[in-house]
This record gives C-alpha cells, sequence and structure tokens, in this order.
C-alpha cells in the first residue's frame, strides 16, 4: 500500500471542517514553524524534500523560495496557483474541496517561511463553488487564531485572500496569473523580471501549485529528509494523479513517485485497468500538453524497461519516445478512440485558450486546428500531415510563454506515433465520416521494427 | 559603470548596461539589427509579442559561456558583458523569422493595392525580405466587424498585427485611453469602448506608430501613394507639441503630415493633432528641405534623383468605392 | 472567417447610467476591493464582475460594464478589454440557467458529444441558443477539470458529473421547477457526482 501523505486523512468524515481537521494533527506544522524554525529553516527542509513544483513544470521548489528577492521595506507576496485547467487534470479541485485546510496550512506556513504577510489563492472561476469552501475553510482558520495579527503569539502577521478567475486556461501561467489577479487580461508577462523580483504589484512573489503547498505541511511536519525518503532519485515524496479516459477507476490517487505504470493502469488500487475489456490504445501521462505515449510505450520504454510514474522516468526517451509528467493528468485511451480526432480536441482546446497576444501562437493554434479539423473530417491531404509538423515546430520555443510548446507538443506527438492513423484519414475518407469510426473498426499503433543491418 | 562587450552576426560592439540586443544591434548597424514589428524604442514596456526579432544567443556571457535554450526576442533581453548573439548568420534564426511572417501573413488581407500604408508599411518590407512567394493557408482569412472610431483616424482591423503600440501610445501620452485589445486569441481586437472616437491632442500618433495599415489617417485616405508625394522636413511654432514634422507634398499641396521617422521607422518626436490634422496650409510652415529617406524605400525610388523618369498624377478615388 | 461579434456595440439610452446593483451587491463589491493594498483595487474587477453578472441577468451589457467602471473608478475600457478576454463572462443574453457542457478529452471520450445532442434535441435549440421561453442556454466549454467524472456540465456553481441522459433529464426537471437563474455566485448550489 503506497503511503499517503496529502490523502492520509481523505477517508475521515468531516475532515473538511477544522474540528476534524484539526484534531486529526492539523495545523502542527503552523505551531511547528513559527514557534520553532526561522523561515529559512523551512526553506532548508523544503530544499532537503526534493519537492518539486507539481503544476507542471517540476521545478525544485526550495530552489524557486531561495530565488526570492527580499529588499527592505517592500512587501513579498505567496500567490498560489489553484487555476487548474489543464485538461486530465483535477486533483487540486479534489484536495480543496476534500481537505481545504491542508491548504491553508501550507500557505501559512508557505508564507512563514516566504515572509510574506499576505497571500492570494488564485482559483479558476469555474470552481466557484470550491472556492466557496476555500474562503470557509480561511473564515475557520481566522476564527481560530491561525490567520491575522500576532499568529500564536510570535508576531508574524498574515491575511489571505480567495481570488477567482473569469475563465482562462492562460491564467496557470503564472505570470498571466499575476496580471488577472491584478485585475487585468490574462497576457503572460515577458520574462525576465521573474516574479521572484518583480511579481505582483511589482514585489517579489512566488507562485505555487496547490498540491506543491500543501506538501509543505508533511514536510515540516516529519522533516525534508523524511520526505526525500519516498520516491526514487529526483522524483522525491508522493503525487496526486488525475486518472481519466477509458478505465474502470478514474478519479485521484496519491501516489508514491517511482510506483510502475503498469501497476498504476492495471492494479485494482488504482485505475483498474481498462474499461469494458478492451485494449489500451494510448496514454497521456501528464496533462494534454504533454506529448500523447503509444501503447507500446506506455509501460515499458524503448529501452524495453519498465517505465515508472517519475518526473525522469516518464521523459525517457526524449520527446522521440518518451513523454512527461506534467501535472499528472493521467488519460488513457482505449481501441476505439480516435487519434486523429482527439488530437482535434486537444487543438481546439489551444486554439480557444490562447491569449492572442504573441503571434505564434495566435495564429498557429488556429491553423493547426483547421487543417486538423479537416484531416478528422476525411477531407485533408496527405501534405497537411507535414505541414502540421511544420506549424507545430514553428510555434514551439518561438512564443512568450509555454502555451505555445503545450499546444505543439500534443500535435507533434501525436504525428510522430500515430502517421498511419492520419493517412488513413486521407487515404479512406468514407471509413472516417462517422465520428465513431473508431468503435467499428479499432487502428491500433503500429510500433517500429528495429532496423536490422 | 563599465560598458559590456557584445558580439553581434561577429561584429563587437560595447554597450551601456540596460541595453538591449535589439538596441547593440542597431547600433551596430542595419546589417546585423533584427526587424521588430511591436518594439518602439519611445514606447515603454512595448516589444516581445510580434516575435520577429528572435535571436540566438550562443553565449550567454563571459561568466556564464552557456547559450540560451530557446530563441531570445532581441527587444526585450539585455546585453550582458561577453554576450555572442547570431542574427542573421544563424539558419535556425532565419527559419523561425520565415515563420513568424508566415503567421503575421496568415490571416492578413494582402490588401496592399487598396491600402494607404503600402510603400511605407513594415509587414509588407518583412514579408519581402523574409516571406514565402505563396501562402500555405488554404482557409478563409479572418474578417471583423467594421468599427468607426472618429473622423481622424480609420481602423482596418484585419490588417492588424496586434503590436499594442498604439494601447502603449493612448496610455503614455494621452490623458485617457478610450481604446484596447478586446477578445481572446486570433479573434483579438483593436476597439473602442463601444462606437467611442478616439480623439485627443496626440491621438493622431497611433497612425505614425502603427507599422501597418490597420490605423491610417482618414484625412489622407485615398488621396494619394506615399511614393508619389515628396517628403519635406518642415516646423512651426506649437503650443502642444514641437511642432516639427514631415509634410508629403504633391506640388506645393500638402497632402498629410506625420512626425519624423529616424531609420529604423520610429518617430522622432510625437506631434499632436493640430500639426497633424490642421495645418495643411503651406503658409502654416517653415520648410526645411527635403527629408531623407533609407534608400531602400520605395518612397526614395522616385524622388530627388535627378534621373526620376515619370511623374504619375495622384490617385485620387472617391472613398465609396473601396471602404 | 468571421470573428465572432461579442455584445452589442452600442448603448441602450433606455438604460445607460441608469442601472443600480443591490445594496448586498454594491457591499460584496466595497468588500472585495478591500482585499487589495491600497491603489490596487483594480484586482477586484474579475470578483466584481462576476457579482455583475449574477445582478445584472446573467450578462455584461456596455451599460453594466459602465456602471462597473464608475463604481470601482477605472475606465469602461479596462471592464471591456478584461470582459471580453474571459470565457464566463457573457457579453449577449443567456438563458437563466446556462448548461455548460464540457467538451475536451476526457469528456469528449466518455460521451460528451451524446450529451450536448441529447439536451439539444431535448430543448429543440443547437448550441449558442436559448430556449425560447428564456430557461436554458446551452453552451459547450474547455476543460472544466472534472475528467475523472466525466463526462459533466456546469449550471451556475454546480457540477453535474458523471452525466447520463436519465441524470440530465433528471436535472433538467430539477431546474425547471425551481425555475431560478443560476449563477457562478451563488451560496447554495447542488452539486450530483
Amino acid at each position: 500500500m503506497s503511503r499517503k501523505l496529502l490523502l492520509a486523512n481523505d477517508h475521515i468524515p468531516g475532515i473538511q471542517s477544522y474540528e476534524v481537521y484539526r484534531s486529526n494533527g492539523g495545523y502542527r506544522s503552523v505551531e511547528k514553524a513559527l514557534k520553532t524554525m526561522s523561515p529559512d529553516d523551512v526553506v532548508e527542509e523544503v530544499k532537503k524534500s526534493g519537492l518539486r513544483g507539481r503544476g507542471g513544470a517540476g521545478f525544485p521548489t526550495g530552489m524557486k523560495w531561495s530565488f526570492l528577492a527580499k529588499p527592505e521595506g517592500v512587501p513579498r507576496y505567496l500567490v498560489c496557483n489553484a487555476d487548474e485547467s489543464e485538461p486530465g487534470t483535477f486533483k487540486d479541485r479534489y484536495l480543496m474541496e476534500h481537505i481545504p485546510h491542508i491548504l491553508v496550512e501550507g500557505m501559512i506556513t508557505s508564507s512563514f517561511a516566504l515572509g510574506a504577510n499576505t497571500s492570494y489563492i488564485y482559483i479558476r472561476g469555474e470552481y466557484f463553488y470550491v472556492a466557496r469552501i476555500v474562503e470557509k475553510a480561511i473564515a475557520e482558520a481566522y476564527a481560530n487564531g491561525w490567520l491575522g495579527k500576532n499568529i500564536l503569539g510570535t508576531g508574524f502577521n498574515h491575511d489571505m485572500y480567495v481570488q477567482v478567475g473569469g475563465g482562462a486556461y492562460i491564467c496557470g501561467e503564472e505570470t498571466a496569473l499575476l496580471e488577472s489577479l491584478e485585475g487585468k487580461r490574462g497576457n503572460p508577462r515577458i520574462k525576465p523580471p521573474f516574479p521572484a523580483i518583480a511579481g505582483l504589484y511589482g514585489c517579489p512573489t512566488v507562485v505555487n501549485n496547490v498540491e506543491t503547498i500543501a506538501a509543505v505541511v508533511p514536510i515540516v511536519n516529519d522533516g525534508g529528509d523524511e520526505y526525500a525518503k519516498i520516491g526514487i532519485g529526483r522524483s522525491t515524496g508522493t503525487k496526486l494523479i488525475s486518472a481519466s479516459g477509458n478505465i474502470n477507476k478514474p478519479g485521484v490517487y496519491e501516489i508514491e513517485l517511482g510506483v510502475p505504470v503498469e501497476e498504476f493502469i492495471f492494479s485494482d488500487q488504482y485505475c483498474g485497468g481498462i474499461a469494458n475489456g478492451k485494449r489500451m490504445k494510448a496514454c497521456v501521462p501528464g496533462g494534454s500538453s504533454v506529448p500523447i505515449l503509444p501503447d507500446y510505450l506506455v509501460c515499458k520504454t524503448a529501452a524495453g524497461e519498465d517505465r515508472l510514474m517519475t518526473y525522469e522516468s516518464l521523459s525517457d526517451g526524449g520527446f522521440a519516445t518518451g513523454s512527461m509528467l506534467g501535472s499528472g493528468g493521467f488519460i488513457v485511451y482505449d481501441e476505439n478512440q480516435c487519434i486523429v480526432r482527439n488530437t482535434w480536441n486537444f487543438s481546439r482546446f489551444y486554439h480557444h485558450e490562447s491569449c492572442g497576444q504573441c503571434s505564434p501562437c495566435r495564429e498557429g493554434t488556429g491553423w493547426m486546428e483547421r487543417v486538423l479539423h479537416r484531416l478528422e473530417k476525411g477531407m485533408g491531404n496527405m501534405s497537411d500531415i507535414d505541414l502540421l509538423v511544420e506549424v507545430a515546430k514553428k510555434i514551439e520555443g518561438n512564443t512568450i510563454c509555454p502555451l505555445g510548446d503545450a499546444a505543439a507538443w500534443p500535435v507533434a506527438a501525436a504525428v510522430r506515433h500515430f502517421r498511419h492513423e492520419f493517412e488513413h484519414h486521407v487515404l479512406h475518407p468514407d471509413k472516417v465520416k462517422d465520428p465513431k469510426h473508431g468503435h467499428r473498426e479499432p487502428i491500433m499503433p503500429v510500433k517500429p521494427q528495429p532496423v536490422t543491418a | 559603470m563599465s560598458l559590456l562587450k557584445v558580439t553581434i552576426d561577429n561584429k563587437t560592439i560595447e554597450v551601456e548596461p540596460g541595453t538591449t540586443i535589439l538596441q547593440a544591434a542597431r547600433m551596430i548597424g542595419p546589417d546585423v539589427a533584427p526587424p521588430a514589428m511591436c518594439y518602439y524604442t519611445k514606447l515603454k514596456t512595448s516589444g516581445g509579442y510580434c516575435r520577429t526579432c528572435l535571436v540566438k544567443v550562443s553565449k550567454g556571457s563571459e561568466k556564464d559561456p552557456r547559450p540560451m535554450p530557446k530563441l531570445v526576442a532581441s527587444c526585450r533581453t539585455t546585453v550582458m558583458d561577453g554576450m555572442e548573439v547570431e542574427n542573421f548568420t544563424s539558419p535556425e534564426v532565419v527559419d523561425a523569422r520565415n515563420g513568424v511572417v508566415e503567421f503575421l501573413l496568415l490571416n492578413h488581407p494582402l490588401d496592399c493595392p487598396i491600402c494607404d500604408q503600402a510603400g511605407e508599411c513594415h509587414l509588407q518590407d518583412l514579408s519581402y525580405e523574409n516571406g514565402k512567394s505563396k501562402t500555405r493557408n488554404e482557409f478563409e482569412r479572418r474578417t471583423f466587424e467594421k468599427i468607426d472610431i472618429g473622423d481622424k483616424i480609420q481602423l482596418h482591423m484585419t490588417r492588424c498585427i496586434l503590436c499594442y503600440r498604439c494601447v502603449k501610445v493612448a496610455d503614455q501620452f494621452t490623458p485617457e485611453r478610450v481604446h484596447g485589445v478586446i477578445n481572446r486569441g486570433e479573434v483579438s481586437e483593436i476597439s473602442t469602448y463601444i462606437q467611442h472616437a478616439v480623439d485627443n491632442d496626440f491621438s493622431g500618433n497611433m497612425i505614425d506608430v502603427c507599422p501597418v495599415g490597420a490605423l491610417t489617417d482618414k484625412t489622407f485616405r485615398f488621396k494619394s501613394r506615399v511614393w508619389f508625394l515628396k517628403p519635406v522636413d518642415a516646423h512651426r511654432n506649437c503650443d502642444k507639441c514641437s511642432g516639427k514634422t514631415v509634410l508629403w507634398k504633391y506640388g506645393q499641396e500638402i497632402y498629410r503630415i506625420t512626425g519624423r521617422k529616424d531609420q529604423w521607422g520610429e518617430v522622432e518626436e510625437f506631434i499632436c493633432n493640430t500639426c497633424r490634422f490642421d495645418k495643411k496650409a503651406p503658409s502654416d510652415w517653415t520648410e526645411e528641405g527635403p527629408r531623407k529617406l533609407s534608400r531602400h524605400s520605395v518612397i526614395s525610388q522616385g524622388q530627388y534623383g535627378a534621373k526620376t523618369k515619370f511623374v504619375a498624377s495622384p490617385v485620387t478615388l472617391p472613398n465609396k468605392q473601396l471602404s | 472567417m468571421a470573428a465572432p461579434t461579442q455584445g452589442t456595440r452600442e448603448f441602450n439610452p433606455e438604460v445607460r447610467g441608469k442601472i443600480r446593483f443591490s445594496d448586498e451587491a454594491l457591499q460584496t463589491i466595497e468588500a472585495l476591493m478591500k482585499r487589495y493594498p491600497e491603489g490596487k483595487h483594480k484586482s477586484a474587477l474579475l470578483p466584481v464582475l462576476h457579482v455583475a453578472q449574477a445582478e445584472a441577468d446573467g450578462w455584461l451589457s456596455a451599460e453594466v460594464m459602465d456602471y462597473v467602471a464608475e463604481l470601482m473608478k477605472i475606465s469602461s475600457i479596462e471592464v471591456f478589454e478584461v470582459a471580453s478576454f474571459y470565457s464566463m463572462y457573457n457579453l449577449k443574453p443567456v438563458g437563466k440557467c446556462v448548461l455548460e457542457v464540457c467538451r475536451t478529452s476526457s469528456c469528449w471520450t466518455r460521451g460528451a458529444e451524446d450529451i450536448v445532442d441529447y439536451i439539444g434535441k431535448k430543448l429543440n435549440i443547437r448550441e449558442g441558443e436559448t430556449t425560447p421561453d428564456g430557461m436554458f442556454t446551452l453552451k459547450t466549454v474547455e476543460c472544466l477539470g472534472s475528467c475523472g467524472s466525466a463526462p459533466m456540465l456546469q449550471c451556475g456553481a454546480e457540477y453535474h458529473e458523471n452525466l447520463t441522459e436519465n441524470r440530465v433529464d433528471a436535472l433538467l426537471d430539477r431546474l425547471r421547477t425551481e425555475g431560478k437563474r443560476k449563477s457562478y455566485t451563488d451560496l447554495d448550489f447542488q452539486n450530483t457526482k
């Protein structure tokens, strides 16, 4: 049984409320940090834990914290990124809805470490009801002396607010989030300067994902070393995985990093295998932005080793044969699903969500969507397939923020691994007219045969 | 503060700290300067959007010689001591820039034959230098609902490349910004708040900063091709601005008035609307002499040289036909 | 390809300058603006627009945006820029219950299209349209973070997950019986999982 740190008390009835949360050891990390540790001690523990940003990029959190500028007389901010919008990802919603106090607790402890007297939790607008739950938790924390002036008599003051968004995927990008938090359009800022130097209102700011901040609680409680014992190599601790798609048991699972992908998909402890006794065709292991993998590369790497649920193992083989852990949005597709159609679906998403600020993304995402739509409808040409790769390449790396990459990667990966399926759409337009053609005539990935001399 | 050494396309220069790669490249000269569609020296926070000025930093600095992992927008990246930059010498940069130009033209109407900006359009120049002769876009091009932003400035949203320059002019040089960018993604557009006219003392500068034909002078609309006109430096005593302008003349008649643009196409000083729109009589101005234009400009092709072969009459078309 | 026209481009002189929100809404707006440091009250724009939309029959007309600008002491174009950027603000009138069906990957894989078709047929409207009685508007939206309980739809603050035709029937019946306008800002919400 995998160890649980964030969802350990998930099964306790009423854990949403302050009383139950507190009586099960809640807010210990605040007591420990504020009364027995210096802010730098907390940062040190987080560094030792090896915790990496859980929003998708996987940047070491302790290092991010240590970059925070600390000029005299300038306020610093901690902003929680709860704008979870990556298709396939719903772990933050689960955590905030079920155990809101772990986020509030983590926010207080982290703010203490960073010397931030004000923090904001930016929750995507669609999660309005979740924002209500978190707001209630904050009110309870105020009522019980965990927030406000002179917390626990230590002289540390902290105010925490929830801000709801207005519906824009791009606000999950940290500088777009800050713009949005300032009441503006969610256009990502041009970096440098990074938020650690000039973030919210031009002040030094740390932006962390919900799960990252929640993970600070067990790290402070048990020590960074203890946390680092879980996992493999540079992938330490536990990770919430949002599992969805054609599996028997979709849901949020807390795993110890290092669980084999095969076990995660097929064991009853997790996804419980592919639904309706079908075969797995493909898998997107880290949210819509990461490259899709064909069945033969999901559980094994190209070198034939077991693929594990870690940052390193999932990206083994680079983009040629690997993918990324990303945000942990784990989507499984069965044999009936059409990859062309699904890639068009992703592409439509990025087209819809591009902010429009820089030209490659603004123009390129729409173009890719239209080309994919044409292919999907059986009205494309063979040259369209290469055109897609070409357009994706022209977007990738050339935009202000990573949305361009996120839009380009899934398309490039789909063509890389499923080219024959794209070709099928060009060659047999009559067969693909019905959107459910995959149900009648599954097209499975073709494993490239090794070239023998 | 000591100067920083930077090498761009194998040419080295020393610059003040805080200088961007683009500025350093311009100091070296046009041979190494990347094109810029959205950056504008006089507008704070401009640049970074269009991605035409992408360059490759092959050496970060003397201290940290690692190359930068991605191409960077030269207009928003400051120089470090010992930095080495590749612009036209990098096939990767040239390739990326061709891509950007293709994106910028993807939905552009290419209505140059009826566009007043033709001849002084930066997108035209850019496409000429980096574009393909044929588009690969087989889909219908984007159009917008027409909106009227007043009697001085004509807005053609279909031509806009969303450089944000006009928004920054309004923010930084006019009392209140009444227009902005609305909507999102590829349907983003420049618009006013509900049929509001953009009209204040300095609003006309939006025309000068617009790199394409999205914002043009309504008082000059369809009056003439710019290359048929003769630009003349002139000045007048003005209580709102420096009064230093360029008169665009045909014979003795002043067809339009603009700010004085430097070799990068940026105005030297912003001018007021009185000078721009209301002073069209030759007696309003003291002329200084012909305006020097870049030899690349189509406008300079038929001017000043004794070799001018033909003089076409100005094209005057009734607005109705083409609007 | 024409860009979608976002809302009206004209003011309605009948309404202009005559809008007043309820005292409760005005107090909420006041409190929201105090969450931010002095001089940074523009930060409250997004939450304030949600309040405004709930007050103004579910959509932001030019007059309402003008009123919000006045309340927040910012310019109208700043409000318009923001309101037109985010997908949750309606710039055109909508029905009392806006059914926002998620159409992104996991929901799509698990039959979101069928749900959209089913609702469309049942209400006799197409995507983006409102029933003649002004009760329902059918929309498709991008990922709502409910991929593990797909397909799903959002109506106001409520999440309705694991949709089937029967569940859609029950939901529509309930909403019709209640007859209330559903807003994102509603404090009472009945999610179905």
